[in-house]
């Protein structure tokens, strides 16, 4: 694992020669961020669009924010009717990839926020990856009953989601 | 309507009762069921799994978001939508009530002839107050059930949904298995559908419309 992250390190190192910020955090573009406002203090889901614009792949591996005293990286899945919630270590994006963090799917949880937050509000994330390079992300707060990103998410959303909880299988293009 | 398995199976019936009665039996057994099955005309062409007839009437001794006993019999004459989840869970069970939330209002006034029922299935965490709160953020037609663990068990046997909740670390910070199916009951309080996440909005708009104006065209 070490290995394969060096050399990918190593690889993004020669295709950014010369770039100050040759890192993992720095090829990645995000978008429809946004953030599951639930009442009290109750822990929320936080969701986003990670394309991986490099020559190598790239692992997510947490975040942190100012307003939540823990976020954690987390999987739901659905299986025999079941569903359930799993942490997850490292989400891998692949070269020219793009991951969605997605109602059902992968998500970040965010725990015990620090002052409440409203919908409406934005709320500065900064996702880790593995090679210890960070990506400051503002996420929009929604309404609980939020479906998605919505219309004043920056590009195009679809309006009518489908009620799909496997909405966040990486998938390279 | 006529009945045409009702005459085959009293036909058999009179050759075959000495014989083999238990084969009669079974049969009428099956042309009760099928005779139950038709006395309603034409059934509804639901897209959903159907339940009818396999699973209890809506029942149950628990307590609501406003703090007060609530049974299965103080829903009899809405159509309900029941939903096993808990307040702590951030992603499925808000993006549930979420979707079921476009579903209520894509149905329009029809909407008010159903309820959102959401049955806690972490009582030590989900209050009334708690439940009320998470409920009226989603639909003003969702209700919030919480109470005994004992009696939250006996319901969720009822309709044989499985729960599981992993032992608590001690900072509180535990979480839940639940079952992800939504179970709809007719207005007079019958078992008739199951909703799963694989199925479509436009399923469940259509369906319920089935069930809150069998007359009109979905």
């Amino acid at each position: 694992m070490m290995t394969r992250r060096f050399s990918a390190l190593f690889a993004a190192g020669l295709i950014f020669a010369g770039a100050a910020q040759a890192d993992q955090a720095a090829q990645v573009h995000a978008e429809k961020a946004w953030i599951r406002v639930l009442p009290a203090s109750l822990p929320a889901g936080g969701y986003v669009t990670l394309h991986n614009t490099g020559d190598t792949a790239i692992a997510l591996t947490g975040a942190t924010s100012a307003r939540y005293a823990h976020v954690m990286l987390h999987q739901s899945t659905t299986e025999g009717g079941m569903g359930r919630m799993s942490m997850v270590e490292q989400l891998a994006i692949p070269a020219h990839g793009s991951v969605a963090l997605a109602p059902g799917g992968y998500h970040l949880m965010l725990m015990q926020a620090t002052k409440a937050v409203n919908a409406g509000e934005t709320v500065a994330v900064t996702l880790d990856f593995a090679d210890g390079s960070h990506l400051p992300v503002d996420f929009l707060a929604r309404p609980a009953n939020a479906v998605d990103a919505g219309d004043t998410a920056p590009a195009g959303m679809d309006p009518a989601m489908p009620m799909d909880h496997g909405g966040a299988m990486p998938h390279g293009h | 309507m006529a009945y045409p398995w009702g005459m085959a199976i009293s036909d058999l019936r009179m050759r075959a009762c000495r014989a083999i009665p238990w084969f009669a039996g079974s049969l009428l057994f099956a042309a009760a069921l099928l005779l139950a099955g038709c006395q309603r005309g034409e059934p509804l062409p639901f897209r959903l799994t159907q339940v009818t007839g396999h699973m209890p009437d809506l029942d149950f001794n628990l307590v609501n978001d406003q703090g007060k006993p609530a049974t299965g019999a103080d829903y009899r004459g809405k159509v309900v939508l029941l939903y096993f989840g808990y307040t702590h869970c951030p992603d499925v069970c808000p993006l549930t009530l979420a979707h079921l939330h476009v579903v209520m209002q894509r149905l329009g006034p029809l909407a008010d002839g159903a309820r959102i029922l959401f049955v806690s299935v972490d009582p030590a965490r989900d209050t009334p107050e708690v439940m009320h709160a998470y409920v009226n953020a989603f639909d003003k037609r969702a209700v919030g059930l919480t109470g005994k663990p004992g009696d939250i068990e006996a319901l969720s046997k009822r309709y044989r949904s499985a729960f599981s909740r992993e032992p608590d670390p001690g900072d509180g910070n535990y979480e839940v298995s639940h079952s992800s199916a939504i179970y709809i009951f007719d207005a007079q309080g019958h078992a008739r559908l199951l909703s799963t996440p694989a199925d479509s909005q436009d399923d469940l708009v259509h369906d319920l419309h089935l069930l809150l104006a069998p007359g009109a065209k979905p």
